[in-house]
């Protein structure tokens, strides 16, 4: 992490990607993960084509990389806060594929059994504090679980997404302040995918490098390739190891792209179709399983099992969605108070 | 949606003038045509400019005035109505756009602290000229941060007024009135109407704050309403009057101030009034209404007022459940026939 002093030593730079290793089971799991989520994302897009996910979705493919790097430096009982574009994170803090789907749909058996959908949705057994509909919504949330991990004495940490579009919403610059101040364990990680709907990040602001920011709290900071899964994990475990230390907050900066548009209606008039070709070559899955045969991690046989593995679980998590019973009505006025 | 208005505006000018428009459109031209009439007319809010607004309202607009006038911001809502704010007291007469209601929860202090009473604070020394245009309701299965209905909230806060536009034509001259009005104006679109239909007049043609329409009379009820439950209200007036019952609907368009004359002169001659509004029942624009009416038209009442509205529950994403949380036609049947004798 680079310190804003710059005296510290940067981390998270350390690509290019050859040189970071794992295990061949931790490959297999974030390879796995990735495709998971791809796979769900599409199979959400042609859910919506045909009508049949009603609403807005946020899509995360493209991004996978950091949501799947990130929860990769966490433990499991580790809390994250989401976003708007949540079912990566979902996805990879550990939620059921089949339960996270069915909520999109607003069926009965979906995590949060239908009353949430897409835009909140969270299973929150596995430490994820909720997806947002309010960009920057989860700031307070977030530093509010990194306080309460303090006064109780907890040895985790929170991982707080949100997007270079947030970052201009004034709860973002609060939360930070709070949170250098009293040392909370918490994890500032900004998802810019250059973006914030249709307004690129250099027309909202003036700032190029955004890990900057960080200087008004006297926090460390560092930039690091989302599209490079084992890039992401060292540099959030660089971060997690500084929070779980007792050291307090740092911000994190994870460059990367959203494949598809805002919304299904988004004509992507404000960026280049040579701009998405240039990202989609850069994209997760596929250099992190060139990287793995490239060093012979894995073999082009055990990343086609992967594939084939990853399609058949989103094909059934799409059927147990779509075959499961809608709430039932009474349901409307149940838990709305403890 | 695309339910055809076809009543005849009562203050502008001859038919031939008048195309069919959606509501968007409406909202549309009311914004070009202003821009080009007032050079201190100015837009801004996110995804205003290039993008053409998260539902296509001010699209075409920047090609037109370009970005100085239709300005695209970072997500920023209490910098937007508060820039907003500043920019109308010194010469501007800005439009800004909160892209929900929800998220007028942020701009709270700016809206209610600074804009409502700036004027009265200062002795009547300042004025604000600023409209925010936001857009609620439910109906898309976006959940609990896509889908309220807020108006109460704004009603209860001295210094501004509230619109809310249920056709294309009232959408066009209640904006252009809006923007002209010294006033700070929270006008509520509603995303469900985006796509309906009615005849818009050409020319440049206002319609007053503050004053309801009765958009069909009868005499049997007054159904007091506004914004897209004023379209389930229609309907379910078209199937009781196969029964034989006649009933008045009264679109309120304007929450703040209220047109209370109109509402009174309604039950005096109906005797009994639903009100039906989208927002939560508990503390909803309703409970405003149906104590105005307490207050100045309990005599001519032969029944107790009835309000039909929203349950008191976050919007459920699941599309029964939503379907459930708002009015419906057969709900707002079901509330007239209580009131009848
Ligand atoms: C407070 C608030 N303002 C505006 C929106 C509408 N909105 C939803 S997503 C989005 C863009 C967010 O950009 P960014 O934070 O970069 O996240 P990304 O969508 O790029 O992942 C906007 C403006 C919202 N949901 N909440
Ligand atoms: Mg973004």
């Amino acid at each position: 992490m680079t310190k804003s002093s710059k005296k510290d030593q940067p981390a998270g730079t350390k690509s290019p990607e050859s040189e970071l290793t794992c295990s061949k089971e931790q490959a297999q799991h974030y390879l796995r993960q990735m495709m998971h989520i791809r796979k769900f994302e599409d199979g959400m897009m042609d859910l919506m084509t045909k009508n049949i996910a009603q609403g807005g979705s946020h899509l995360y493919a493209g991004e996978e990389a950091v949501a799947v790097g990130a929860m990769a430096a966490l433990q499991p009982d580790d809390y994250i806060a989401s976003t708007h574009r949540g079912h990566g994170h979902c996805i990879a803090k550990g939620g059921k594929l089949n339960e996270l789907m069915a909520e999109i749909l607003g069926k009965a058996t979906g995590c949060c059994r239908g009353k949430g959908g897409s835009l909140h949705l969270a299973d929150v057994s596995t430490g994820n504090l909720g997806a947002n509909g309010v960009v920057a919504g989860g700031l307070g949330i977030a530093t509010g679980a990194g306080l309460s991990i303090k006064m109780r004495g907890d040895d985790k940490v929170v991982i707080c997404f949100f997007g270079d579009g947030a970052m201009n919403e004034g709860i973002v610059h609060e939360c930070m302040n709070m949170a250098a101040k009293w040392t909370l364990p918490v994890i500032y990680l900004v998802e810019n995918n250059l973006y914030g709907m249709s307004v690129a990040i250099a027309r909202s602001s003036r700032l190029e490098d955004h890990a900057k920011r960080a200087i008004a709290y006297d926090m460390p900071s560092s930039t690091v390739d989302g599209q490079d899964v084992l890039a992401v994990r060292d540099a959030t475990a660089t971060c997690v190891e500084h929070a779980r230390s007792g050291k307090g907050p740092s911000l994190l900066i994870a460059n990367t792209y959203r494949y598809y548009g805002h919304s299904r209606s988004d004509p992507r008039a404000y960026r280049t179709r040579e701009e998405e070709a240039y990202w989609k070559d850069r994209d997760p899955i596929k250099l992190f399983s060139a990287h793995c045969t490239d060093i012979g991690l894995l073999s082009e046989k055990e990343i086609q099992a992967l594939d084939a593995g990853t399609t058949e679980d989103i094909e059934q998590a799409i059927r147990f969605a779509i075959d499961s019973p809608l709430p039932d009505p009474s349901e409307l006025c149940t838990d709305v108070y403890a | 949606m695309t339910t055809e208005q076809t009543k005849t505006p009562v203050n502008t000018s001859t038919d031939q003038d008048q195309r069919v428009l959606t509501y968007s459109q409406a909202i549309n031209e009311a914004l070009d045509q202003e821009m080009a009439r007032d050079e201190s007319v100015f837009v801004m809010g996110e995804d205003v400019a290039i993008y053409g607004g998260a539902y296509g309202v001010t699209r075409g607009l920047l090609d037109k005035y370009g970005e100085e006038r239709i300005r695209d911001t970072g997500i920023s809502e209490a910098a937007i109505v508060g820039a907003g704010i500043g920019a109308a007291i010194t010469g501007m007469r800005p439009v800004v756009e909160i892209m929900y209601v929800d998220f007028m929860s942020l701009v709270m202090d700016q809206l209610c602290n600074q804009a409502a009473k700036l004027r009265y604070m200062f002795g009547g020394k300042t004025k604000v000229p600023l409209t925010i245009r936001t857009e609620g309701g439910a109906g898309r299965t976006l959940g609990a941060h896509h889908s309220q209905s807020l108006e109460s909230w704004f009603m209860h806060i001295p210094g501004i007024k509230v619109v809310m536009p249920a056709t294309p034509y009232d959408a066009k001259g209640l904006l252009l009135s809006s923007i002209r009005d010294d006033n700070t104006v929270v006008y509520i679109e509603h995303k469900m109407l985006y796509n309906s239909k009615g005849l818009v007049p050409e020319d440049d043609y206002t319609i007053p704050i503050g004053k309801a329409d009765v958009k069909r009379p009868g005499k049997d009820v007054t159904v007091l309403s506004y914004s897209r439950q004023l379209l389930f209200c229609q309907e379910a007036a078209e199937e009781l009057a196969g029964e034989g019952i006649d009933v008045e609907i009264v679109d309120l368009r304007t929450l703040l101030p209220l047109d209370v004359e109109t509402i009174v002169e309604s039950i005096r001659k109906t005797s009994r009034a639903v009100i039906v509004e989208e927002d939560t029942i508990t503390g909803g624009a309703g409970a405003e209404i149906g104590m105005r009416i307490m207050e100045e038209a309990f005599d001519y009442l032969d029944a107790p007022v009835k309000r039909v509205a929203g349950a008191d529950v976050p919007m459920p994403k699941s599309p029964v459940l939503e379907a459930l949380a708002i009015p419906s036609k057969e709900s707002i049947i079901e509330g007239i026939r209580e009131v009848l004798p």
